[in-house]
């Protein structure tokens, strides 16, 4: 039914189970959008939040999910600046990862804001020395970015493509997308920066607060490292997970295990920055403000050393040490370990960074206030996720997201020909069209 | 309109002196200060994290056994936070629409409702919890709409709100004294709810950097000091404690700080509103 618009050479899955798997997470990403409207409509009482916990879990998925978008900028980077192009093979889908993955962003914090009609304000009566502006400036331009970079992979589409100046556009997109790639890397450093900045700068919550560089605390230095380390082994988890559901090798080897690599050894250098960092946090900059090390893990029920440990050493030097070796690339299951290890560390980082910096009592006479989300807080945080699934499985069925596909996953000329057939696409014009392009 | 309040040459420093040995917990004040401020509550307040209190007070033990058993009342304002230079308050610094500012006029640290998103960074950022979110819009008992303070804008679902030191009390004032010619308030012309609220004398409102004001001596006793100094907020409210406990229950200490102290502060003591 839907053949005429499936990339020629790669064979999908029938419309009627795309549907189903369509369908399974509409619905899902419907019970988000009802939980949204409830929090729209009603007012953020359809949360958990209070006044202790004034971030809480759309926070941490703000922080989370753009350090795991950031295999974009820095594949981006990586192929465009530094001119490793073996990551041609894998640039597409890194830069649908970061465009799901910054739109939901951008959601998440519209339906975060007490009063969104207002959201504006935060460009208009921009507070310069905030943070928070910063993110919403370098969020918002970076996210246009991507979509600058996501449209001539649109315009790649069979039918799209056929249009002269779609296919020309396109082409001089391609052209011209070191100069995005840039603007994107320089971007991603300044908003994953003040994302670390964020709660860098918090002098009143010695959990969260670090001293720095000039106006910058080291968080913002971490959050970046940390994004360009993590973030490309979100991008492998998720062409990992594709290859699984689709049942097919989607990109070679070679490129995963570059990216990796490359991965590993930024991953390495900002474990021993993190770890560098905590230990003089520790025992400097805390010490000062009259607390010690274990003040923030003890007395409560939740946080205790463990989350640290689970940050640093199972989230950090584990996946790094794997990643680093390629002994450890070149095992599967080593390899897989080390990114789900290397998510959870970086989804670990941000959570504390947000949810424990709220938790840790401040004042002598105070007490740690545990949280729990709503299911208002839980749905829209699906949601997200939902609609990136969604997304992605639009873009994998009518895109030629995987350049490698068609060479890795061969099929018999025949099948082509008589799905072509079945649809409403004359066969013949497009191999007349290919001979020219050929 | 930030670069005029650059202008303003004036030395006023609005704060407090409060005397926890002088309050009782009586919780006058927050009353005082509800009222005034038309500061909206639930049908349900017993869940005090969602609840409004611009102005609340915490109940501290010494945490030993009776009968050596102590408790003292500290009543928490906004800190009205200085920062380490002028303007620079945890809150003011990280608002991203300047929807909170620091007075260079009066030292007083705004809260414009209108210009509020509810995007609660400047929550995060007061160690104090002296900042308060929206989370319902404001519902009145039938009739109580006309009691509403009408020098006071009520505030809507969706924004952050805190203590203002009553400021439209010194905006009422000022309109006075200019009526009158004069640019300077005497002590008495300005002063919070809470403060003439409060039975015991235990609050002490004025201008710190003024001599002829209460609050400048007061703050100068040996037994005064501010909630979380150490962190480098500056904050413009004193407290005055005769007990060392309680005195040391101000600030966090490090165990081998404490080792030096005679007496342990009430570390991490459960919060009890009353």
């Amino acid at each position: 039914m839907d053949s005429a618009l499936i990339p020629k050479g790669v064979k999908r899955c029938s419309i009627g189970q795309f549907a189903l798997f369509m369908g399974f997470f509409g619905a899902i990403a419907l019970w988000g959008v009802y939980a949204m409207l409830l929090c729209w409509l009603k007012g953020l009482n359809q949360t958990n939040m209070n006044d202790y916990y004034g971030f809480a879990l759309w926070i941490w998925a703000d922080l989370a999910v753009i350090a795991l978008g950031g295999g974009a900028f820095f594949s981006g980077f990586l192929k465009y600046i530094v001119g490793k192009d073996e990551l041609k093979n894998i640039i597409n889908y890194a830069v649908l990862i970061g465009f799901i993955c910054y739109s939901s962003a951008l959601l998440i914090l519209a339906i975060d804001i007490g009063q969104p009609l207002r959201g504006w304000f935060i460009f208009w009566h921009a507070n310069v020395h905030s943070m928070l502006t910063e993110v919403a400036f370098c969020l918002s331009c970076y996210f246009g970015v991507l979509t600058i970079e996501y449209i001539p992979l649109i315009l790649e589409n069979r039918q799209a493509d056929k249009v002269p100046f779609f296919h020309k556009l396109s082409h001089n997109m391609h052209e011209n997308m070191a100069i995005f790639a840039a603007t994107g890397a320089f971007l991603s450093f300044f908003h994953q920066g003040s994302l670390g900045g964020v709660s860098g700068v918090l002098f009143g919550r010695p959990f969260g607060y670090r001293e720095g560089l000039f106006i910058w605390p080291w968080t913002f230095f971490l959050y970046t490292w940390s994004a360009a380390a993590y973030g490309p082994c979100f991008t492998v988890l998720v062409t990992k997970i594709t290859e699984k559901v689709t049942g097919k090798k989607l990109v070679k080897d070679n490129v995963i295990e570059l990216l990796l690599k490359i991965s590993g050894w930024m991953l390495f250098t900002y474990i021993i920055a993190k770890i560098i960092d905590t230990w003089y946090w520790a025992s400097v900059t805390a010490p000062a403000a009259g607390f010690s090390l274990i003040d923030f893990y003890s007395n409560n029920p939740f946080y205790g050393i463990w989350i640290l440990l689970l940050e640093i050493v199972i989230g950090g030097i584990v996946p790094a040490l794997i990643l680093i070796t390629e002994k450890g690339r070149k095992n599967k299951f080593a390899m897989a370990l080390a990114i789900i290890l290397a998510v959870i560390g970086v989804c670990i980082n941000r959570w504390v960074m947000v949810l424990q910096v709220m938790a840790v009592p401040v004042m002598t006479f105070d007490s740690w206030v545990m949280y729990f989300p709503s299911w208002q807080e839980i749905a829209t945080t699906i949601l997200p996720v939902a609609y990136g699934v969604l997304l992605i499985g639009i873009s994998y069925r009518y895109l030629p997201i995987f350049p490698q596909e068609i060479e890795l996953n061969p099929i018999e000329e025949d099948t082509v020909a008589d799905k072509d057939a079945e649809g409403d696409v004359v066969v013949g014009e497009n191999l007349v069209e290919a001979t020219e392009e050929g | 309109m930030k670069k005029e309040h650059k202008h303003v040459k004036s030395n006023k420093k609005y704060g407090m002196v409060i005397d926890l040995d002088k309050c009782t917990g009586c919780g006058a004040c927050m009353v005082s200060c509800m009222a005034e401020n038309n500061v909206p509550f639930k049908a349900d307040e017993s869940n005090k994290l969602d609840s409004i209190t611009w102005m609340r007070v915490y109940k501290l033990t010494n945490d030993k056994p009776y009968p050596d058993t102590e408790i003292c009342y500290l009543p928490r304002p906004c800190q009205h936070c200085e920062g380490q230079h002028e303007g620079h308050s945890p809150c003011v610094s990280v608002c991203p629409a300047t929807a909170t500012d620091y007075s260079m006029e009066t030292g007083i640290v705004s809260q414009i409702y209108t210009r509020c998103f509810g995007c609660r960074y400047c929550m995060a950022a007061c160690p104090y919890h002296a900042r308060y979110f929206n989370w319902w819009d404001p519902v009145w008992p039938e009739g109580m709409e006309e009691s509403l303070n009408p020098d006071v804008s009520v505030r809507m679902r969706g924004i952050v709100e805190k203590c203002s030191f009553c400021f439209h009390r010194y905006q009422r004032a000022m309109e006075k004294a200019h009526f009158e010619d004069r640019h300077e308030l005497e002590e008495n012309e300005y002063q919070t709810a809470c403060t003439q609220a409060c039975p015991s004398g235990a609050i002490t409102f004025g201008d710190l950097n003024n001599e002829s004001h209460a609050v400048y001596k007061l703050k100068k006793n040996p037994n005064a000091f501010r909630l979380l100094e150490r962190l480098g907020t500056n904050p413009k409210i004193y407290y005055v404690s005769s007990r060392e406990w309680v005195r040391l229950a101000g600030d966090n200490y490090r165990p081998d700080e404490k080792m030096t102290a005679k007496h342990k502060p009430a570390k991490h003591a459960p919060a009890k509103q009353h």
